[in-house]
């Protein structure tokens, strides 16, 4: 089963890289676009059938290392 | 005294730090890889600057579970004296050993400059040679250092004066503009509710000593020195 997972931080939490993108858009002469996030992408292999099972593994890895979850939600799917 | 310097994959203010106990203070230093898993017969412990594990997922992150950091906070909980610097300092913050999280700078911008920052504790074991609201100029290195934690949290160490390094002004004012890196509070340093453990952004051992013009962060280990009574 492969987890695709993405990791961004919190609402409400500044994210400069977010801010510096949302500007040259605006430069670029999208205009419309607005509350840029930047976050990582990760796809993990688990080798798991029981879709339970490696779903609560997964939020285990995000919990403990993927995510530092004070400053960052994340959230994944098992396909 | 005989200070570990723990060495990660990537550390690279290891040395310097080992120069100051060393040669500028006259201690013994032993370098510790992180593989070792214990840290018998060490006095205090230094997590130096750098870019462990090349700052990979996050700042901090992967270096936590590091065999030896099992040791540094066995280490830190029997009362051990630890000192994170800058890679050190997100390092302890990702292994839970102070509360909080980095931030990329506000800025964006890898600074690499000179800062001042003013002693809100000189009740610590970290800060017991510098004067209550002392400005020190001490250069900071990073591009993570935007320091961040919950109200809750923040609170609660206003309250316990967990807070003990804030970035200011050369006249110690703690204003926005002396902010360099977007720090909640203007953190530059805490310490942990116990107090035996310091993490701060600055570089004190890159101004230890009168060749490099400043020694303003010798104050720092002197004061360390002086918590475990050993005289130089």
């Amino acid at each position: 089963m492969k987890a695709k997972i993405h990791v961004t931080l919190k609402q409400g939490i500044l994210d400069p890289q977010g801010k510096a993108i949302e500007h040259a858009l605006d430069s670029l002469g999208f205009k419309n676009a607005a509350n840029v996030r930047v976050g990582k992408y990760m796809e993990v292999d688990v080798q798991e059938t029981d879709k339970a099972k490696a779903d609560a593994q997964v939020k285990q890895m995000c919990e403990k290392l993927l995510a530092n979850t004070i400053i960052e939600e994340y959230r994944y799917e098992l396909v | 005294m005989n200070v570990g310097v723990i060495v990660f994959p990537g550390s690279n203010c290891d040395h310097d730090c080992r120069h100051v106990f060393q040669d500028v203070l006259g201690q013994s230093v032993q370098m510790i890889w992180h593989k070792e898993t214990s840290l018998t017969g060490i006095d205090a412990v230094i997590l130096p600057g750098g870019f462990s594990y090349g700052d990979y997922l996050r700042t901090g992150a992967i270096a936590r579970f590091s065999p030896v950091m099992r040791a540094v906070k066995a280490f830190a909980k029997d009362g051990g004296a630890v000192i994170g610097i800058c890679n050190g300092f997100q390092i302890l913050l990702e292994a839970g050993l102070l509360p909080g999280a980095m931030l990329r700078n506000k800025s964006l911008h890898f600074i690499c400059k000179d800062v001042y920052v003013k002693v809100e504790n000189a009740a610590t074991a970290f800060t017991e040679a510098c004067e209550s609201g002392q400005v020190l100029k001490i250069p900071v290195a990073h591009a993570d250092g935007n320091y961040y934690t919950d109200p809750v949290t923040l609170a609660a160490m206003q309250a316990n004066a967990q807070i003990v390094l804030r970035y200011c002004t050369p006249e110690g004012k703690v204003t926005p503009e002396a902010n360099p890196n977007g720090s909640l509070d203007n953190i530059a340093g805490i310490i942990n509710p116990e107090g035996n453990v310091l993490g701060m952004m600055p570089h004190p051992e890159r101004c230890a000593e009168d060749i490099l013009g400043n020694k303003d962060g010798k104050l720092i280990f002197l004061s360390l020195l002086k918590a475990m009574k050993v005289k130089v």
